[in-house]
């Protein structure tokens, strides 16, 4: 069937992906990040970039307000664990649905424009949610106090098929509650699937022609094409996405805050896209696991663990080794990622998957020149 | 009585365009019959790019109208226009930079098939065979089909040109616009082309085309029409226009520059 049809090497990269992703519990583990919150966190920032990287990279369209639909996709999710049920299912399906409606309006209003103005336009729509959710949607949001579940919510359908528990439920799967390690495999398939889709999306006639809206967007509209209708349509698809990942941070943890729909997530994401490759599959996936690696395991180096690291240095040099190291780590850590980021954009515009070609297109170089050393190197 | 039979598809009449004092166009009328080859020639500057600007629905005319199989183009937007059946080759190549060669050409044929907007995730794109495969043979026709997987971008101004006419061929227009196709091409390329546009108007396309290249002009022209300062100031056959005194004085600055090539 061609709905689940997919070229035979995007098979590979999608087997491949799903089985870096599942064994995320073992490979992690050596650079301490084998946490299940931890991982839910990797898992899910992924799905989040590589949906902004369906408007992002194949349109070209910079958004600076992806975060708002984060945010209304949580909000959505933990409505429906109060109002109707643990399930993650409804959340995830409903989440989508009404952050695919905000990006349906905010995206109207925002691609009368392009370039700088779009950026523009986007940021403001979201700091305009940002606040809305601080001040006159209170009653929808809680506030500064942030959403959350309490023992008086109604929950109708999961009360109507079983007696209530004593304490807060958590979030699960057709009557069964995640605990361990189970959210984190839950979100996994999710990331996997969302994968999925973002490749049938790459390979798509669809995906061609937003890639050339970003290469000459005259040439769509004297080719016949509407470009305004491609451009809506991923954004549409991209704040579902955020949406979809907004809802797995609920399921994750049945709370929902403003903070999610703050500038500065909108830039995260922003910088994860850029630092892994704009505009490939993979790209978004890795940077956004970097930064989540940075903020969450590099932020909590201090001098103890340092030491521990340097040990090999001679007693003398190790402080003084130790001394600058610090100022990199711990709380020094934006200061770290953001000279990776400068290095990154100055010398790899194509982020870490241009590396990885670069490194890549080097032991290809000798095969052609040779053909014999092509059977012994295997394909990768 | 053959005069009974002749069908004008498009039809400019009475456009006149402003930018601020500058009068780009004025009064310019146009006729051009069903299957034929117009030329459009004339100085630099005379305004036969806005002319195609105007017909395509890039810039909307100060006063006036162009008519295009019975539809009025004026007031329409430029994908409107290109899906009643007009696509254009620009002066600049106006192509996808990013995508392969391949892709610039399959691109237009799914505006053809699909029309202005559809979202099509379902199937591949390298299972789209049928559409694929025309475009390969259009390549083929214009040359290019060595390059199908390089980046367009990469590609010689001569051979964008090339691949640019080709984008429009797959989408079998019924009228195609031709500014300069020619510009920035060696002998051996344009000579290609020429025989390429003889062979498409043999399938019946009607060609508005504008060159400065003589040689191209008397090879394909059924009709020329000079423009000058903005105004059409001679039309008719290639042959009238050639011994007109009138144009060569206007424009052609005397018979040595029309013996030239
Ligand atoms: N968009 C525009 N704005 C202002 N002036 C223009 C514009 N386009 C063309 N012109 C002017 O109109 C005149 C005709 O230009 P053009 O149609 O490009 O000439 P041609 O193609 O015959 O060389 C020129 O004087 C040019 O500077
Ligand atoms: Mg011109």
């Amino acid at each position: 069937m061609s709905l689940f049809a997919i070229p035979r090497r995007d098979l590979i990269v999608l087997a491949l992906f799903s089985l870096v992703v599942l064994a995320m519990p073992i490979w992690l583990q050596p650079l301490g990040a084998a946490y299940p919150a931890l991982m839910q966190k990797f898992v899910i920032s992924a799905v989040f970039a590589i949906g902004f990287n369906i408007l992002f990279g194949l349109t070209g369209y910079l958004s600076f307000g992806h975060a708002a639909f984060l945010g209304v996709g949580s909000y959505t999710a933990v409505w429906s664990f109060k109002l109707l049920t643990m399930d993650a299912l409804p959340a995830m399906v409903f989440a989508v649905i009404v952050s695919g409606l905000f990006a349906l309006i905010i995206g109207y209003l925002c691609l009368r424009r392009s370039g700088i103005y779009f950026s523009i336009l986007t940021l403001a729509f979201a700091q305009m949610c940002y606040n809305l959710a601080y001040s006159v949607l209170t009653p929808i949001t809680n506030g500064e106090t942030s959403l959350q579940l309490t023992l008086s919510d109604p929950r109708v359908i999961d009360s109507a098929l079983a007696p209530r528990g004593a304490g807060l439920p958590s979030a699960g799967l057709f009557g069964h509650a995640f605990s361990g390690l189970e959210g984190f495999y839950f979100c996994a398939v999710v990331l996997i699937i969302a994968f999925f889709v973002a490749q049938k999306i790459f390979s798509s006639p669809f995906g061609m022609m937003l890639r050339a809206i970003k290469s000459n967007q005259t040439r769509m509209n004297y080719t016949g094409f509407n470009t305004r209708p491609y451009a809506l349509t991923a954004f549409v698809i991209s704040g579902m996405y955020a949406g979809l990942a907004g809802a797995l941070f609920a399921i994750t943890d049945p709370l929902a805050g403003t903070e999610r729909m703050q500038w500065t997530a909108s830039g995260e994401v922003v910088l994860m896209t850029i630092l892994g490759g704009v505009g490939t599959l993979v790209g978004p996936v890795i940077g956004a696991w970097l930064i989540e690696y940075f903020e969450n395991i590099f932020s909590a180096f201090n001098e103890q663990i340092l030491h521990r690291v340097f040990s090999w240095v001679p007693e003398g040099a190790q402080d003084f080794v130790v001394t600058i190291v610090s100022k990199f780590v711990g709380e020094g850590w934006q200061l770290t990622l953001g000279l990776l980021f400068m290095l990154v954009v100055i010398f790899m515009p194509g982020g870490v998957m241009e590396g990885v070609r670069r490194i890549v297109s080097l032991f290809n170089r000798p095969q052609r020149r040779d053909p014999g050393a092509m059977r012994v190197q295997p394909a990768e | 009585m053959a005069e009974a039979t002749r069908n004008i598809v498009l039809h400019v009449s009475d456009v006149h365009k402003r930018f601020g004092g500058l009068h780009a166009l004025s009064d310019i009328d146009l006729e051009v019959e069903e299957g034929k080859t117009h030329a459009i020639i004339g100085p630099n500057g005379a305004g036969k790019s806005t002319l195609l600007n105007v017909i395509v629905g890039r810039l909307a005319p100060t006063s006036g109208a162009v008519v295009f199989d019975g539809q009025v183009l004026t007031g329409r937007k430029p994908h409107q226009i290109n899906q009643l059946g007009v696509a254009r080759v620009f002066q600049t190549p106006e192509i996808f930079p990013d995508l392969t060669v391949l892709q610039n050409v399959m691109a237009p044929a799914f505006a053809k098939r699909d029309g202005a907007f559809r979202i099509n995730i379902v199937r591949a794109l390298d299972r789209e065979t049928e559409i694929r495969e025309e475009a390969e043979a259009i390549l083929d026709d214009v040359g290019l089909i060595d390059r199908r997987d390089s980046h367009a971008g990469a590609l010689s101004r001569g051979d964008k040109r090339r691949m640019e006419l080709a984008m429009c061929l797959i989408q079998h227009p019924r009228l195609l616009l031709l500014d300069e196709p020619t510009a920035g091409m060696s002998r051996h390329d344009t000579n290609t082309t020429i025989d390429l546009l003889k062979k498409i108007k043999a399938r019946g396309m009607t060609k508005v085309i504008i060159e400065h290249d003589m040689h191209v002009v008397f090879s394909l022209a059924d009709k020329i029409s000079v423009l000058s300062g903005g105004r059409i100031i001679a039309e008719g056959l290639p042959d009238d226009v050639r011994n007109s005194p009138k144009v060569q004085e206007a424009y052609l600055g005397g018979a040595h520059r029309l013996e030239a090539h």
